[in-house]
């Protein structure tokens, strides 16, 4: 048995396996199907400081290797979290990250400020690429002066680490990176989900209510790779990969492109046991090409 | 019983019509306390472009026999690869899941309806209210006979009433053409049904109208089955709601169907 434990920036991860926001409920949807003490981490769904409904249905679109959502952020709001869902977390013991949205600075502040109160949340990981909502969301992070200015912002009300979600949805995401690395993330995570869209040529009518919403799944893996490729040989902060993480092999491939750890996002829809197939998967290839820790493959791609 | 990921192994595969098809599965771990309107979401394997489980009411539960059954419609390449499982093949299934139909208290009059593929949850339904000596009346609506299956199991709960759209079989027109939902409407203590969403609303806006309680269970398109995607969700009176696990069953009162 190799050694999975990593430091990503001052948070302690058993192993390099968490489960992505927005596909992993607030974890406690998990306890029938395993021991969320199991995992490296896990960051509970997108909160924003006031509760928000999300988008009307239909908000999913099944496409080839993959589906688009438009779910829009929908919570009870950063309170409610707090009141209803943060003493329910209690009991565990793993790494757990609040994802924290806003439509403006002063939301995502005051969003912030009242997870930094929360002595059992071990981080925030910073949502500027929500592609769902008419505000805010990803504005945030497809422009540098707009990352700088939230990062900046947020970094100054909480002491904790600091992870940032980025958006694929830019011409140069390395410019992105290295404006929030430069702001004060402790880390950087990526990729949200890609823009796009489905139309349904029968009734000449969008699927999706919104007509756009974000693409994931295998068919985002390959545009994934390559920015956690371009952007891990960018920044010196921890690079988290996801994007399409299917099963072990996919996750080692983004340890090689430079991730120091992953997230396992749509594919918990699929198979709620993901998480652990990929951890026990990652133990066994680590064995079978004798290294002795998961650090030793990080960046580790043989040009 | 607990929602897990199981194998289960195809014991048969009864075909029922050109495009209905009745699968039992088998499971290794004890089955118990299934209730009528849970669903299990199927792994597709072999069919390319089915990238997410599919959603399947339980159609009946042999505790006996440890398994369970399955009713399948084909319509698109997810239901139409399923129906086709062999047996003796392995299918990856997660269940139970959401929430069911409720029972009456006390010894009741109810009426099921059911149009379409949309009869699957009624049969566990109407064999559980059958074991509990309520009073059972059983409409099942479809487009032609053809389409109308398992009519002789459910006459076992039940006087089995129907109608098709071209008269083949049963009263000529939709469910909610039948006598059923005339003057006798306001005699059952409550409605339960399944089937497309036009006809449930129907059922609906006239339970509503006759004062009789109804419960029906919706099938949004969802992705995981189990309340974390948030993609199923319905309008409620509390905001949005998860069909998947606030559902799919839902009282009518709970929805915004009365306009």
């Amino acid at each position: 048995m190799a050694e999975l434990n990593i430091d990503i920036a001052g948070l302690k991860l058993k192993n390099p396996v968490m489960t992505a926001s927005g596909t992993f409920g607030f974890g406690v949807e998990f306890d029938d199907f395993f021991d969320l003490n199991s995992l490296g981490g896990f960051v509970v769904k997108g909160t924003t400081l006031h509760p928000r409904q999300g988008n009307a249905y239909p908000r999913m679109a099944e496409t080839p290797s993959g589906m688009l959502n438009a779910v829009g952020l929908q919570n009870g709001g950063v309170k409610y979290f707090a009141e209803n869902i943060y003493p329910r977390l209690l009991v565990y013991n793993t790494n757990i990250l609040v994802n924290v949205s806003g439509s403006t600075v002063e939301e995502y502040i005051a969003c912030a400020e009242q997870i930094n109160e929360l002595d059992h949340i071990a981080g925030i990981e910073l949502n500027i690429s929500c592609p769902n909502v008419k505000e805010g969301g990803m504005a945030f992070g497809t422009s540098c002066p707009a990352a700088e200015a939230v990062v900046k912002a947020v970094r100054k009300v909480y002491n904790k680490p600091l992870m940032v979600k980025l958006s694929p949805n830019v011409t140069d995401i390395t410019e992105i990176a290295l404006a929030v690395e430069a702001s004060g993330a402790d880390s950087i995570s990526l990729i949200n989900t890609i823009l796009a869209m489905a139309i349904h040529a029968e009734s000449r009518k969008p699927v999706l209510s919104t007509v756009t919403g974000g693409l994931s799944g295998p068919a985002v893996k390959p545009i994934a790779l390559r920015m956690v490729w371009q952007v891990s040989k960018s920044v010196k902060v921890p690079v988290i990969g996801m994007g399409g993480i299917m099963n072990a092999t996919d996750a080692i491939e983004f340890f090689l492109a430079g991730a120091s750890a992953i997230q396992v996002g749509t594919a918990n829809f699929i198979d709620p046991m993901a998480s652990q197939h990929i951890i026990a998967g990652i133990n066994n290839y680590l064995d079978r090409h004798n290294f002795k820790s998961i650090k030793e493959i990080i960046g580790g791609l043989q040009l | 019983m607990k929602k897990s990921v199981q194998n289960l192994k195809v014991v048969s595969n009864q075909r029922l019509n050109k495009d209905h098809a009745l699968l039992e599965l088998k499971s290794e771990v004890l089955l118990e306390g299934i209730l009528p309107g849970q669903f299990a979401n199927i792994l597709v394997d072999k069919s390319q472009n089915v990238f997410l489980r599919r959603p399947f009411s339980i159609f009946q539960v042999d505790y006996k026999c440890n398994s369970i059954f399955i009713l399948i419609k084909g319509i698109g390449g997810g239901t139409r690869a399923l129906s086709k499982s062999l047996v003796g093949e392995t299918l990856s299934v997660i269940f139970p899941l959401g929430r069911g139909y409720t029972f009456p208290e006390k010894k009741s009059k109810v009426l099921l309806v059911g149009g379409g593929v949309g009869i699957a949850p009624l049969m566990l339904l109407a064999t559980m209210l059958k074991q509990s000596n309520h009073q059972i009346e059983i409409l099942l609506g479809a487009r032609t006979g053809e389409d109308l299956v398992e009519l002789g199991n459910f006459a076992k709960y039940g006087t089995v009433h129907t109608t098709t759209e071209d008269g083949s079989h049963g009263t000529k027109g939709f469910v909610t053409n039948h006598a059923l939902f005339g003057d006798e409407l306001k005699s059952f203590d409550r409605i339960y049904t399944c089937g497309p969403e036009p006809m449930m609303k129907a059922v609906a806006r006239l339970a509503y109208q006759n004062d009789v309680d109804c419960e029906v269970s919706l099938e949004n398109t969802m992705a995981c089955g189990y309340g974390v995607c948030l993609c199923c969700v319905t309008e409620t009176t509390g905001g949005h709601r998860c069909v998947c696990t606030d559902g799919p069953v839902f009282d009518i009162k709970q929805l915004k169907w009365q306009n």
